[in-house]
């Protein structure tokens, strides 16, 4: 959470299907959806939402089916009518706006990309990532040239003239993502938008998604009933339960802090290994820089009772590890500590998920390096903690900020500080 | 019958009612009546200016292109036994008349299945009215008929009008109201006005169903000629109606034969026109 400026905000919307003015009534008197639906027959779709959604942000609204996201979703561009609330979309609240000026708002700020594609049949691929700015009355060219660099984006070159019954699954929803891209709006809305679609392909589309928003850096609502889905992809999530949002947060607030018993419950059964990181199970490291030579390597090994040592320069960059044994053959040789290095460790980064990294920590000889991009040694994988935070055991869990606190930097240099306790400790 | 309630002269009303209009909108019929008269009879001289050979000829590659080397062989031969046996003639004026009621249902249907798909209220009264149309035994309309437009091909052709085009109506508004929900909703969630809506989307989808429609309609037109030919109406139907009337069965068989034959060819070409070649063609 930054200072971006506000994308949407989405203020007390309720949504009633059916007699709306006696149900919003019982609804403000605080009846439940339930009780409301066998007094007045009407259905509570959605009930006293409010959010905000920052620029730039993937916000994930997640709840099971009947939970009223799709409905919620729909209220964004009106393509369902608020009974009663304000949609504010750069400011402007599109519930007051007339048919003309939703119809600008829909075709320039917001595009949608649908469950089930919702692509034309009758048309080629090219002509059906061209309908928004077809409407939009823009030249044949310039909306070819659009369509096309959208194509491009989401890797269907050469596929422009065939028909949508001649993709698979997973290409139809490439389509229909471009065809939201072609419009090149601020807002895209995605509801349910990888739910039909095979698991593994699924999981291409969603490292997609996240691949095109950090360049494009749209403002994106997706809607999913599957939290695994919700946490790979949402910088916040909304879950939804009988139209009413229960909790929002990010993956880990959600996860570490549900906030009810239904929030609980919905979370329990999540695979961790599939949301944990390396940064989040990593154990602070022990070092020895390269200069000390192997004495001290060794006296730190001893103290701790450890059997290998990283190696680091000032800088914390990893140089490789030594062992115990190795440090005691190079003090009788008079060797350096360069001399005995073992330059060939295995390392992660810090952005690995656990469920990618089970078998370099089952494999490796010595704890697994936690290593950034500038291979600066982050932390270790010890197997005692990953396999601890898996069982979800909350002590074994760093908590990322994403503010930058840069504790280790500033530490660089001094070779080590051994301590098991895990502080607050940074991703990058 | 009970005497509390007299007998409801509902016959009366309608006699008064057909009256008025006759004498009301005379000049109105009576255009109407030398419009249609001559749309057919410019059909049937245009058809008949054109040798039977050539005319055979260029039906059976119609028939090949749109549909398949069979239906073109039984266009083939079919269209060369009514001309051996003698009907071509009738044949061209049956087939105007067809042709000129089917036109007239499509101008007026399309139109009307298109407001009804649109508005709930339209079509709450549209589809009664169709069910009135069809149902009412076609002898009935045939009587005003000819109080308005004479005897003749005209009453024959505002018969056939009335009760072919409910089809077309019909499968005008499904056409329309099948397209999915999720591509209507993609449609608005792009901002397409109603009209762009329309003609992007709905029609060029609902067209295969609308084809069908159009199908059904030619298909009941022809069934409609040999009771038109009871007005006066010529073609074939009127050959059938004489061969009834003098109990000549050889020669009922001979023209009724020719009528299948028309209404296999026509059938077919149409049939095939409304699927696309396309992969993408229909939904």
């Amino acid at each position: 959470m930054t200072n971006n400026p506000i994308k949407i905000r989405v203020q007390n919307v309720t949504k009633v299907f059916g007699k709306s003015k006696k149900a919003i009534q019982l609804l403000n008197e605080g009846e439940s959806k339930a009780a409301i639906l066998k007094k007045t027959g009407a259905t509570v779709g959605v009930s006293k939402a409010s959010f905000e959604v920052e620029a730039g942000e993937i916000f994930v609204i997640m709840g099971l089916s009947g939970s009223g996201k799709s409905t919620l979703v729909r209220m964004l561009n009106r393509l369902i009518d608020p009974s009663i609330g304000e949609v504010y979309i750069d400011g402007e609240d599109i519930v007051k706006m007339n048919k003309e000026q939703l119809r600008e708002v829909r075709r320039k700020k917001i595009s949608m990309v649908f469950q089930k594609f919702a692509l034309l049949p009758h048309r080629t691929i090219l002509e059906n990532v061209e309908y928004g700015l077809e409407v939009q009355g823009l030249q044949k060219d310039t909306r070819s040239k659009q369509a096309m660099n959208a194509l491009k984006l989401v890797g269907l070159e050469g596929y422009e003239h065939q028909y949508p019954k001649q993709l698979s699954g997973g290409m139809q929803q490439r389509v229909g993502l471009a065809r939201a891209l072609a419009n090149d709006s601020d807002i895209l809305l995605m509801d349910e938008a990888f739910s039909a679609l095979d698991p593994l392909i699924r999981k291409d589309m969603q490292d997609e998604l996240i691949d095109l928003q950090s360049t494009m850096k749209k403002t994106i609502v997706f809607i999913t009933h599957d939290l695994d889905e919700a946490l790979r992809i949402g910088d916040r999530i909304a879950l939804m339960k009988d139209g009413v949002i229960v909790q929002i947060g990010t993956p880990e607030e959600i996860l570490m802090n549900p906030s009810n018993d239904y929030v609980e419950r919905f979370v329990e059964d999540v695979d961790l290994s599939k949301v944990l990181t390396a940064g989040h199970v990593m154990k602070r490291a022990e070092t020895v820089s390269l200069e000390k030579g192997p004495r001290v390597a060794l006296q730190i090994m001893k103290d701790l009772g450890i059997s290998s040592i990283y190696v680091v320069d000032k800088k914390k960059t990893l140089l490789g590890a030594v062992t115990a044994a190795e440090a005691n053959r190079a003090i009788d040789s008079r060797q350096g500590l360069m001399d005995i290095l073992k330059e060939e460790v295995t390392t992660v980064s810090p952005e690995t998920l656990l469920t990618d990294l089970f078998e370099k920590v089952s494999t490796a000889s010595i704890p697994v390096a936690v290593v950034d991009e500038n291979n600066r040694l982050k932390g270790i994988l010890v197997r005692g903690a990953v396999i601890g935070a898996l069982a979800g055991n909350n002590q074994d869990i760093n908590h990322i900020h994403t503010a930058k606190s840069e504790a280790a930097a500033g530490q660089s240099g001094k070779e080590v500080k051994i301590t098991w306790n895990n502080g607050s400790r940074n991703s990058q | 019958m009970e005497q509390w309630l007299p007998k409801l002269p509902i016959a009366v009303w309608v006699d008064d009612f057909v009256n008025w209009l006759t004498a009301t909108f005379e000049v109105a019929f009576d255009g109407v009546t030398t419009i249609l008269e001559s749309l057919v009879e410019g059909m049937v001289a245009g058809f008949g200016f054109i040798p039977s050979y050539v005319f055979i000829i260029l039906l059976t590659l119609l028939a090949w292109k749109v549909s398949n080397k069979g239906i073109g062989l039984f266009t083939l031969i079919g269209l060369f036994l009514v001309d051996n046996l003698g009907y071509w003639e009738p044949m061209l004026e049956t087939l105007a008349l067809v042709l000129t009621a089917v036109f007239i249902s499509i101008v007026l249907g399309i139109p009307m299945g298109i407001w009804a798909s649109q508005k709930q209220m339209v079509k709450n009264v549209v589809v009664p009215v169709l069910d009135f149309m069809q149902t009412m035994p076609a002898f009935v309309y045939l009587i005003p008929a000819i109080f308005f437009f004479n005897i003749g091909v005209v009453p024959g052709v505002v018969a056939s009008v009335i009760f072919a085009m409910p089809p077309t109506i019909r499968l005008t508004i499904l056409g329309i109201q099948q397209v999915p929900a999720d591509i209507i909703e993609a449609t608005e969630a792009f901002g397409s006005t109603t009209s762009q809506r329309l003609l992007k989307v709905q029609l060029p989808l609902a067209m295969p169903t609308i084809m069908a429609g159009i199908n059904q309609s030619i298909m009941l037109a022809l069934s409609m000629v040999v009771i038109a030919s009871m007005v006066g109406a010529p073609g074939l139907g009127a050959d059938v109606y004489r061969a009834v009337t003098q109990i000549q069965i050889g020669r009922g068989f001979e023209a009724g034969l020719s009528i299948v034959v028309i209404a296999i060819i026509l059938d077919r070409i149409t049939q095939n026109i409304g699927k696309s070649k396309k992969q993408g063609g229909t939904i």
